[in-house]
C-alpha cells in the first residue's frame, strides 16, 4: 500500500486550522500549499494575508507571510514585488477585505498591472464578525444586518469586482471558480495555477475569485452549501474566464 | 500476494484533525466513509472508514477534505 496524497510541503504539519467544519478555506488553503510545492514556488514565495477568516493564515503556510493591515494587502505585495521582483509574491484575501474596505488598492494595483497573483475568496458574508452583510451579498440573501433578505432599494446590488477587474489591460488574467464539489476543486487548483503561472511570465496582475462556503453563517450543512453554491450563488456571479491576454506579446 | 481481491484502496481518516463536516461521507461513491459514535479531542464525531467497504482510491474523499484529514493508500501492484 503506497500513500497517494503526501502532506504538502508548504502547509505546516499536521496543522490544526481555526476554520469551521467544511469552511472553504482550508480546501483553497491545501490547492495554494499543494501549487507551491508542484510549481517549486515555495522558497521564494510571499504571501500578504487579509483580515478576515483567513488572518491567521500564517500559522498555516510554511512560507514567508505579511500580515496587511484590513483591505491593503495588493498594496503590501505591490511594494514587495517593486522592491525584490525575483520574488513570487501572492495575496489571499476575502470579499470584505477586497472588495469592500480594499476596493481602492485593488482597483489601482490591477490598473497599473502590478505582477502579482491574488487569491479572492468570496462567501458572499462577512466571516470573522459574525455573518454581516458584504458588499457581495446576494440580493434576497438573509443575514445579520440583513434579516429580512438584501434588499436591493436599500442595500444595494451586488459587487463584481473581478469583472470591473477584468476589464483593465493590466490584467493578465481573471477567472471566476467556486469550491461547489470535486470538480470544482480540481477547476480550482487549474485555475489558481494559471494566475500564478501569469506572475512567473511577468505578464502581470492576475486574480481568481474563488466561490466559497461558509456553512456557519449561511446556517446549512457544508454539503448543502456546496450546493447552495451551485445552484444560487452561480446565478449571480458566473463562473468563466473573464480576461485572459496571456497571448499578448 | 497475488490474490485478486476487489478492494484496491484504504483509506485512513486522522481523528483528532477531522472536524466532522461530513463532505468525504457525502461524496463517497462506495460508502467507505462514516460518521463515528465516538468524539475526538475537540468535541466533532469524526469520520471513520469501513475496513470492509471496497475502497477504489478514487481520491475524491481527500480532495473535499478542507482539513487534510484523509489519507488514501493504493494497491502498488494495481498501479503497475
Amino acid at each position: 500500500m503506497k500513500l497517494k496524497n503526501k502532506w504538502p510541503k508548504y502547509y505546516k504539519k499536521d496543522v490544526i486550522t481555526h476554520y469551521c467544519p467544511g469552511c472553504g478555506h482550508g480546501i483553497v488553503h491545501r490547492i495554494v500549499a499543494e501549487l507551491l510545492e508542484e510549481m517549486e514556488l515555495g522558497k521564494r514565495a510571499v504571501c500578504v494575508n487579509p483580515a478576515g477568516c483567513a488572518v491567521l493564515a500564517y500559522k498555516y503556510f510554511d512560507i514567508d507571510m505579511i500580515e496587511s493591515a484590513h483591505g491593503r494587502g495588493t498594496a503590501i505585495a505591490t511594494g514587495v514585488k517593486r522592491a525584490r521582483p525575483d520574488l513570487f509574491v501572492f495575496t489571499y484575501q476575502g470579499d470584505g477585505d477586497l472588495s469592500a474596505i480594499g476596493t481602492a488598492e485593488t482597483i489601482h494595483s490591477a490598473n497599473r498591472g502590478e505582477h502579482i497573483s491574488v487569491v479572492f475568496i468570496n462567501n458572499a458574508v462577512y466571516g470573522m464578525t459574525g455573518g454581516q452583510m458584504a458588499p457581495t451579498t446576494l440580493v434576497g440573501m438573509r443575514t445579520t444586518t440583513t434579516p429580512s433578505g438584501r434588499n436591493p432599494e436599500y442595500d444595494g446590488y451586488p459587487l463584481h469586482i473581478t469583472e470591473v477587474v477584468a476589464s483593465f489591460p493590466g490584467v493578465a488574467y481573471a477567472e471566476r471558480v467556486a469550491v461547489d464539489g470535486p470538480a470544482g476543486i480540481q477547476k480550482t487548483k487549474k485555475a489558481i495555477r494559471n494566475a500564478f503561472q501569469c506572475q512567473i511570465d511577468g505578464l502581470g496582475y492576475s486574480i481568481v475569485e474563488v466561490l466559497s462556503p461558509c456553512p456557519t453563517n449561511w446556517k446549512m450543512t457544508p454539503r448543502a452549501s456546496f450546493t447552495w453554491i451551485t445552484e444560487e450563488m452561480t446565478k449571480e456571479y458566473k463562473l468563466g474566464v473573464l480576461a485572459d491576454r496571456r497571448a499578448r506579446e | 500476494m497475488t490474490v485478486k481481491t476487489a478492494r484496491k484502496g484504504r483509506v485512513v481518516v486522522k481523528k483528532e484533525m477531522c472536524k466532522g463536516c461530513m463532505l468525504c461521507v457525502e461524496y463517497c461513491r462506495r460508502n467507505v466513509l462514516r460518521v463515528s459514535e465516538s468524539f475526538n479531542k475537540m468535541g466533532y464525531h469524526p469520520a471513520e472508514a469501513d475496513e470492509s467497504a471496497e475502497c477504489t482510491a478514487c481520491m475524491v474523499c481527500s480532495l473535499v477534505c478542507p482539513e487534510v484529514a484523509i489519507e488514501v493508500y493504493d494497491d502498488e501492484d494495481r498501479s503497475e
